[in-house]
């Protein structure tokens, strides 16, 4: 993990660097003697503070794509309420990391809803009985408000939704995330450090110009040591309301996340048909599995959601 | 910076995914179809598509004396690209960067490239309203042609991240020129149904609530998809599609604009 801080100067060694203090790039550094004297500043106090505050959260996964648009959040929000109905004891709860484009609120129909402060940390908004979520977009006063942050205080953000959220006992903890692999996703990694995350499912649909990015995220996981538990590929057959034909919207025409699977070496979770209907129940925040039981989608939803429960316990 | 760049039109939307290097590419092989001198900026520098999409994944950028030379499209050097891309090893290398350092590449970007003259520099843009986009607009504050095209895809969950970045160019100064509505529903190959996958009509009330011109729908067709990776204009090679349509009457309507503020 680099030590570099997120207002260091051009080509800064990173504190925790031998060269701290030393390099070319340390000259006029307000920090140079500090980095100098060789007494490391040790790592951030944050991460402690979230490591006994998500002690009692058994799995943390992380959902990232390199892409945007390729349905994190609707998998984020199907395997949130797949797990939660798994079992009424399982508790699950997905922390919203995008900062600048939540869409949490509205997948799971709670918008509007309002974040409490109590003595113990806010207290997240339930969606069912064993579903909370925590996103900034029940702290914006309008949809039209935009947050217009630099990174370091998107770090700031997110370090308060892992350290300051009343999550009470959570069996799993999905973390949502916007698209790239920067500010935030580094910093979930390293927020993350000693409380341990389990690991990351990675989306994708079936085009090239999503799997380049993709592949991206799975070199982003490598570096940083994040374990890849799988990869679903979203919106991979479309099939006609009318005449039941199958399309490839996005046709996979370097063979899809199977073919990025197998030359990558990463665990493919499996397909989610696109389902217009599921696109509906997303905007209006209902609850797909419950809607639309006999979609093909929730099949194989519920197939993904068993692997994932295996690589878990495992 | 960009004295020589008459117009500079930025892609722009709070969503991922929604077409904005399709609208990009696209509107940048439109202009340069219609004989303008064009340069297309991929800033998006944590998944760059522009470079795939015009198939120009080997090519390299050089350094000049006058700066980076931004890799062209075609011999009459009608279209040029600068995308960071060009300048990873390999293709699946991923861009690990923090704020500071993307805002630094972005500013190279920006200050660096010896465009030479253009009629219109075509930005592409990450999804979001942080870094990338702060950078881009405060450099460009001395710009004086400058404007923003808007995508989106029809359904709620895009609508309510672009209504943000509306917010954003409002508070950043930045003139919207209009909303393009992306995928906009799907015609059934076998049956000709058209099912709206995204649902439809997402963009053009968000025009019509956010008093913006709305600038066109774009359907899902799957020969379009696959001209990304060739580099052709569907304007060229689908002159009879829907795309082609919206992609034609945006172009006159960017000169009509660039006409008047001219006179």
């Amino acid at each position: 993990m680099s030590s570099v801080p997120d207002n260091a100067p051009h080509q800064c060694p990173g504190t925790q660097s031998e060269d701290a203090g030393k390099a070319s790039a340390c000259a006029g550094c307000p920090n140079q003697n500090i980095c100098a004297s060789g007494v490391p500043a040790g790592p951030d106090p944050a991460i402690e503070v979230i490591r006994s505050r998500l002690a009692n959260v058994k799995h943390k996964i992380l959902v990232l794509s390199g892409k945007g648009g390729v349905g994190k959040s609707t998998v984020t929000s199907l395997l949130g309420h797949g797990l939660a109905k798994l079992n009424p004891d399982v508790n699950v709860g997905i922390l919203d990391a995008d900062i600048c484009g939540p869409s949490q609120p509205r997948v799971l129909g709670v918008r509007g809803e309002q974040v409490h402060n109590s003595g113990s940390g806010w207290s997240p908004v339930y969606v069912t009985d064993n579903l909370s979520l925590m996103s900034i977009g029940f702290l914006l006063g309008s949809p039209d408000d935009a947050v217009i942050w630099r990174g370091p205080k998107k770090n700031g953000m997110i370090k308060q939704f892992l350290s300051e959220v009343d999550w009470g006992d959570l069996d799993y903890l999905l973390i949502d995330t916007p698209p790239g692999t920067s500010d935030e996703h580094l910093s979930l990694v390293q927020y993350l450090s000693a409380a341990g995350v389990t690991g990351a499912v990675l989306v994708t649909t079936p085009q090239e110009v999503a799997l380049l990015d993709v592949r991206k995220e799975i070199q982003f996981c490598r570096k940083v040591g994040l374990p890849v538990l799988g990869v679903v590929e979203n919106m991979s057959l479309f099939v006609c309301p009318n005449c039941k034909s199958r399309s490839e919207i996005f046709p996979a025409t370097t063979g899809g996340a199977a073919q990025m699977c197998s030359t990558l070496q990463a665990p493919l979770l499996g397909a989610l048909p696109l389902d217009p209907l599921l696109a509906r129940c997303c905007d209006s925040g209902r609850d797909f599995l419950q809607e639309i039981p006999g979609s093909p989608a929730v099949a194989a939803l519920q197939a993904i959601v068993k692997q994932i429960v295996s690589t878990c316990e495992s | 910076m960009l004295e020589n760049v008459k117009r500079v039109i930025l892609v722009l939307s709070g969503k991922g995914g929604v077409g904005k290097s399709t609208v990009s590419t696209q509107l940048a092989l439109t202009l340069k179809e219609r004989g303008f001198k064009v340069g297309l900026l991929d800033v998006d520098l944590c998944g760059p598509s522009v470079p795939y999409i015009l198939n120009l994944e080997d090519q390299n950028i050089h350094q000049g004396n006058e700066g980076w030379i931004p890799v062209y499209l075609d011999k009459d050097q009608k279209l040029g690209v600068m995308s960071i891309g060009f300048l990873l090893k390999s293709r699946n290398d991923a861009v690990v960067w923090r704020g500071p350092k993307k805002t630094s590449m972005i500013k190279q970007f920006l200050e660096d490239v010896y465009w030479q003259d253009l009629d219109f520099l075509v930005i592409d843009t990450p999804p979001g309203t942080s870094d990338e986009h702060i950078t881009v607009m405060e450099n460009l504050r001395s710009v004086p042609q400058c404007s923003a095209i808007l995508v989106t895809t029809p359904q709620e969950v895009a609508i309510e991240d672009v209504r943000k970045e509306i917010t954003f160019c409002n508070k950043t100064g930045i003139p919207i020129m209009g909303i393009i509505e992306n995928m906009s529903g799907y015609e059934c190959p076998s049956c000709s149904e058209c099912t709206n996958i995204f649902s439809t009509g997402g963009g053009k009330s968000l025009a019509e609530i956010s008093k913006l011109p709305f600038l066109g729908s774009i359907p899902i067709d799957p020969r379009v998809g696959a001209l990304a990776g060739k580099g052709i204009a569907a304007v060229k090679e689908l002159p009879e599609s829907n795309t082609s349509r919206v992609f034609n009457d945006l172009v006159v309507r960017i000169n009509e604009t660039s006409s008047n503020s001219q006179r």
